[in-house]
């Protein structure tokens, strides 16, 4: 009944529209969709936040554990990234382990988070080589309308920017908050069908897409992380609009974010 | 305050005498008394009691009209998504082309958008359907979207009434399949409100005096198109 | 390490309710777009989603049923669900849920008006508090009406148990592990059939049947929390889907409250 097959009719109707400049909701080709950031939804976790993206609504949880560093940076936490695409989320999402696109969507985010420096990850060790703290970050989408890159990273970064360190249930002595470097990145991802760019896209305009561009900018517009997906490609000027398009969308979403996390 | 009409919960009782379970309604063996099994609107009608149901899955029936789409091509049959349970099958004699074995694509693809008939619902749910009548057709270009199949007959209105409203309005070409696929063709912003409209109806379906609230709303939107 | 006293001299629990009082209870209907029918509640400190697709062609084809439709339920925990992090996916705890769950909710469902198909039921637990089963259940009921699936009635659950030798309903986290029994019930509210019943602890006969009893109360309580929840989502005039909610809040006088935002 929900099923994800886009008619002929639709792609078609999709590719009328972009040909005039114009998108099925009625937005902007570098227009998003309503953002609503909800920090500390889930009272138990170190960190948590809802995020719906339009009609896009995934749950991120931040959970702190003690344990091993890597062999290869024995003064650092550790951060692990993963994501559920629920069965709830959509027809086509099945129960069992995360597949390729699960798996492209964690890794994605977590670059976002990881080389943005935003984590002090020094901060994090307790004992150099045997105690540090391991800081998962668990992405859980629970209705897929488009664009699961942007609302997952928001939702993981909200979450990481509440999070504490949770010293009590340890006793270890007092909860503190995660230390954080910098500021996040911002990523805005756009995809590509018919010649036409767009940023934010719906359900439909993925699912017709040839191609898809992430792009994760931090508070000095430097490119912190990015991700080309899909089969087609871009030219060098189609990454240079959608470049332009990132660097006004990650300002007006840094000031959402930034008024929802209180920082 | 809007009214709306009287709304029933599966397990509600509604009636208890001689009348007989019809659509969303069942017969409680241990009581013999009559519950609702959907949420919906109770209608009596003739000596059935039934329940219109607000929400729920397309259930196809023998010559009604559906809005399929194409996903699967075989080499002398297609397999089509009409919005149920069960897959359907359009044979290659059920179309109005002579296909040769193996050139079923060159006529209808996958993502193709049709306009078929039911022929036939078997013992094991396989759904037939069929595109020889002469109304029947791949739609090219417009729009298609999807409405709950169980406010089509509001979309549609008593005697074609509430659609026949949307159609004169706005100038646009409107088809509703059974399945709750709606085809529509006209101009770009005509084509937008007539979409707004049936997405009304749809959520205040089961109110009262809705005919009237969207004509004023036709009024109001057509002069300001104009 | 000292035992919590969980019951005072007066009768009351560490959170100030009654034997027989329930968590506060919020209800969303239909919270999600994608999905055929869903619902999400917040029960005590549990925060729980289900969600419903179908009826569908069952899939493999070796699953289906000639006769009626197989109801399958996925009962999940998210990672950061409880206070020591769970490994993402199903372990055995949550597949013995889903099978006893999914086994309560078919015997509501009218299955034989669709053959051959599947209803596919997905919970998953955002927020876990005691009771877990139960809300999912709750929520999987409301959600299977919205999604239009006929049912007979729609199944409401609880658990109970024994905390300090008292019998009490709606076991919060803390009764549940310090406590001396649990016992979560599902009945179908109308004939008061028991869908779903599980136990463990020790309780004697007329303990248990004391517990039942008080538990089949609660869960006709918690029915007209279902359908009022649904007939509230369409009362509303004007699109505020998003932020509608009904709230239950158990007294002994059953007075519902409904709070507009």
């Amino acid at each position: 009944m929900s099923k994800s097959v886009v008619s002929a009719i639709r792609k078609d109707y999709l590719y009328k529209l972009a040909q005039d400049g114009k998108r099925m909701d009625d937005r902007k080709f570098d227009e998003y969709r309503k953002i609503t950031i909800e920090p500390g939804v889930i009272t138990h976790a170190e960190g948590s936040a809802r995020v719906r993206l339009g009609k896009t609504e995934v749950y991120a949880g931040v959970k702190l554990e003690l344990g091993e560093p890597y062999a290869d940076s024995p003064n650092s936490g550790v951060l692990i990234t993963n994501s559920e695409l629920l069965p709830l989320a959509s027809p086509d999402f099945e129960r069992g382990p995360p597949r390729e696109n699960a798996i492209e969507l964690s890794r994605v985010v977590d670059r976002g988070i990881r080389e943005s420096g935003m984590i002090d990850f020094e901060k994090l060790c307790i004992e150099p080589g045997e105690k540090v703290w391991k800081v998962f970050v668990d992405l859980y989408v629970l209705d897929h309308n488009g664009n699961l890159f942007d609302a997952c990273a928001l939702a993981g970064l909200a979450a990481l920017c509440t999070a504490k360190i949770p010293f009590e249930r340890f006793g270890l002595g007092k909860d503190v908050p995660l230390p954080l470097a910098t500021s996040p990145p911002i990523s805005c991802t756009h995809v590509k069908f018919n010649g036409a760019l767009m940023a934010d896209p719906s359900l439909d305009e993925e699912l017709i897409a040839d191609a898809r561009l992430t792009i994760a900018l931090d508070e000095k517009s430097h490119f912190r992380a990015i991700q080309k997906g899909e089969a087609g490609s871009f030219t060098l000027d189609e990454v240079k609009e959608i470049t332009k398009m990132a660097q006004s969308n990650v300002e007006k979403i840094r000031n959402i974010f930034k008024k929802a996390v209180k920082r | 305050m809007v009214k709306i009409k009287e709304i029933v919960v599966p397990g509600q009782l509604l009636d208890e005498g001689e009348i007989k379970p019809g659509q969303g309604a069942y017969r409680d063996r241990a009581d013999g008394k009559i519950y609702a099994s959907r949420l919906g609107v109770p209608l009596k009608r003739r000596d059935f009691i039934n329940v219109i149901p607000l929400t729920g899955c397309y259930l196809p029936k023998p010559d009604e009209l559906v809005i399929g789409i194409i996903v699967d091509v075989a080499p002398s049959y297609w397999i089509v998504d009409v919005n149920a349970p069960y897959p359907a099958v359009l044979h290659v004699n059920d179309v109005p082309w002579k296909v040769e074995f193996g050139e079923t694509s060159k006529y209808l693809s996958i993502a193709d958008v049709v306009l078929i008939k039911i022929s036939r619902v078997s013992e094991t749910e396989q759904i037939q359907v069929s595109m020889r009548d002469r109304n029947l057709r791949k739609f090219v270009g417009g729009q298609v979207i999807e409405i709950q199949p169980t406010k089509v007959p509001r979309v549609i209105g008593k005697k074609q009434s509430m659609i026949e409203l949307v159609k004169r309005y706005l100038n646009v070409w409107i088809f509703i399949g059974k399945n709750g696929r709606i085809w529509l063709n006209g101009e770009g912003k005509s084509t937008r409100l007539a979409i707004k409209a049936i997405r009304q109806i749809e959520k205040e379906a089961h109110t009262e005096g809705l005919t009237d609230r969207i004509k004023e709303w036709l009024e109001m939107n057509k002069s300001e198109n104009m | 390490m000292e035992k919590i006293k969980l019951i005072d001299e007066k009768g009351k629990r560490i959170d100030g309710r009654g034997a027989k009082d329930l968590r506060p209870i919020k209800i969303k209907v239909h919270p999600l777009n994608r999905a055929d029918g869903s619902c999400y509640i917040e029960w005590g400190t549990n925060k729980i989603i289900a969600s419903v697709y179908g009826p569908k062609e069952a899939q493999p084809k070796h699953l289906q049923d000639p006769l009626r439709a197989i109801v399958r339920c996925n009962y999940d925990m998210a990672s950061f669900s409880v206070d020591e992090r769970k490994r993402p996916g199903p372990d055995r705890r949550s597949s013995e849920i889903s099978k006893v769950i999914g086994e309560a909710l078919e015997n509501a469902v009218l299955t034989n008006l669709f053959p051959r198909t599947m209803i596919e039921v997905n919970i998953e637990v955002l927020e876990a508090d005691a009771g877990t089963r139960c809300t999912g259940l709750t929520a999987a009921g409301i959600a299977l009406a919205d999604a239009g699936i006929p049912m007979r009635d729609i199944p409401a659950a609880c658990a109970g148990g024994k905390v300090d030798g008292k019998i009490v309903v709606d076991l919060r986290k803390e009764e549940d592990q310090a406590g001396d029994a649990d016992l979560p019930i599902a009945i179908l509210p109308r004939t008061k059939e028991i869908l779903l019943m599980q136990m463990d602890g020790d309780l004697s006969e007329k303990e248990f049947y004391e517990l039942l009893d008080l538990l089949a109360d609660a869960c006709i309580n918690i029915s007209e929390m279902q359908k009022k929840a649904l007939l509230d989502r369409y009362k509303q005039e004007e699109d505020v889907e998003e932020d509608k909610e009904t709230k239950g809040k158990k007294t002994e006088n059953k007075e519902i409250k409904k709070e507009e935002e």
